[in-house]
């Protein structure tokens, strides 16, 4: 067998299809991962013990055991206690929990790194504790953040074509369905990898614009 | 839950650990030797040489490791490359994470104060003394944890080449599901097995990088 990329082009309207699927699939995932990471980064910063302890139980296991097996246990696993999701929803599901856990750290962080010193000064020019947070430290903590959120969605980018084995129709299966047309894997897993890299320099340019707006609060 | 199941099962899926635990580090002795080269090649005067190896750590960090590793095993035998399940995980896990590892290395290498290259020079080292006994030593105690933050993801990241039928825990994991039907007990074992793991290689790594760490 040798290759023959001319069989690609036949195929490429399912590969979009299938890339539009990727595309779905990471924009929600990252709007979801972002939500949960701010949610699991105050539940951290908590004065109540139990909430920290929970969520750093959470975050220790979501941190320590692959996605895969996650997405599986999330798809596969809650069927056994009654809970049917469909595929999509699952993969969604499972990479927004899996990706959260690290935007949370990377979002405490960013909260610590602000000097105390413009909590106080903005405390102490009258603004309330809720004004001070929106307006003063949230700010500078997303500039310093941005670039390892960026470093976060590029890799939820690639993590979501593990979605493909639990069976959504995204860039890597499709890529397969091709293939299982054709029998020419090379061509398509190639093909597929090259849109993946396009999505990601697409990525890596909206993040750099989003960093580029925010440095204004720096 | 099916405590007893997880009871019954949990020897096959502790060989199956090692299992993960052996293409785990294989993967990441290849990847160290293949990500050093392009750092170094990265620092190349030759365009010809950076080049390569530019395209190298883009590529591979810029795909997804299911697609790499699709591409090599099923893939390969289109362009003569024949490799069994085993290898072909092995190869496919060490390419992608040896694209992480240059950049850490490469990281940690440019991290290292530029005055120390000069006072090195200036103190009349050549400069590959320069690089082997100031550089270099420096460099070493920035990459560990970097590296062992790549180790560990590559760890979580070995469950992929279950797709490709190498008997590791994830893929044993499966073949007791598809006996019992118990997908909930097998993966949370399967799970426990990864944390731990996983926990070990971090705990490790924190000791390292403490016990390395620059006394400032």
């Amino acid at each position: 067998m040798s290759l023959d990329f001319s069989i690609v082009p036949s195929f490429l309207d399912m590969l979009f299809e299938g890339a539009m699927w990727t595309f779905f699939l990471t924009v929600l995932s990252i709007i979801f991962s972002l939500i949960f990471g701010t949610f699991f980064a105050i539940m951290q910063l908590s004065r109540y013990r139990l909430f920290k302890f929970f969520t750093r139980f959470f975050v220790w296991i979501f941190m320590g055991t692959p996605l895969l097996l996650q997405v599986y246990l999330i798809y596969f696993g809650l069927v056994q206690i009654g809970l049917n999701l469909n595929a999509f929803t699952a993969g969604v599901i499972a990479l927004s929990l899996h990706f959260s856990v690290y935007n949370s750290d990377i979002i405490r962080s960013g909260i610590f790194a602000v000097d105390k010193g413009h909590f106080e000064a903005s405390r102490s020019l009258g603004l309330s504790h809720s004004q001070t947070m929106r307006k003063v430290v949230v700010p500078q903590a997303l500039h310093m953040v941005m670039p390892a959120l960026g470093n976060m969605m590029i890799a939820l980018l690639k993590e979501s074509s593990l979605i493909s084995i639990i069976g959504v129709m995204e860039l890597t299966l499709s890529a397969q369905r091709a293939i299982s047309e054709t029998f020419h894997p090379f061509e398509f897993y190639v093909t597929a990898a090259a849109i993946y890299y396009i999505f990601n320099l697409m990525l890596e340019w909206a993040i750099k614009n989003v960093e580029a707006r925010s440095a204004k609060y720096r | 839950m099916d405590f007893e199941l997880i009871l019954r099962v949990f020897p096959f899926l502790f060989k199956a650990a090692l299992v993960t635990v052996h293409v785990s580090v294989l993967s990441i002795c290849l990847g160290l030797v293949i990500g050093s080269i392009s750092a170094a090649a990265n620092f190349s005067r030759y365009s010809f040489v950076r080049w390569p190896a530019r395209f190298y750590v883009s590529f591979f960090r810029g795909t997804p490791a299911l697609i790499q590793l699709f591409i090599l095993y099923f893939g390969g035998p289109q362009i003569g490359i024949n490799l069994e399940p085993m290898a072909a995980g092995v190869i496919g896990l060490g390419i992608n994470i040896g694209a992480y590892m240059s950049e850490s290395i490469r990281g940690a290498i440019i991290a290292v104060d530029k005055g120390q290259i000069e006072a090195g020079r200036s103190l009349g080292l050549g400069k590959l003394q320069v690089q082997r006994k100031i550089i270099i030593p420096q460099a070493a105690r920035l990459m560990i944890r970097p590296i062992g933050v790549n180790s560990i993801g590559l760890i979580k990241g070995s469950v992929i080449v279950s797709t490709i039928s190498v008997i590791e825990l994830t893929f044993t994991a499966h073949r007791f599901i598809s006996s019992t039907y118990k997908p909930f007990e097998l993966f949370i074992a399967a799970s426990a097995l990864y944390l731990v793991i996983v926990s070990i290689v971090s705990f490790i790594v924190d000791r390292l990088d403490e016990h390395f760490a620059l006394e400032v």
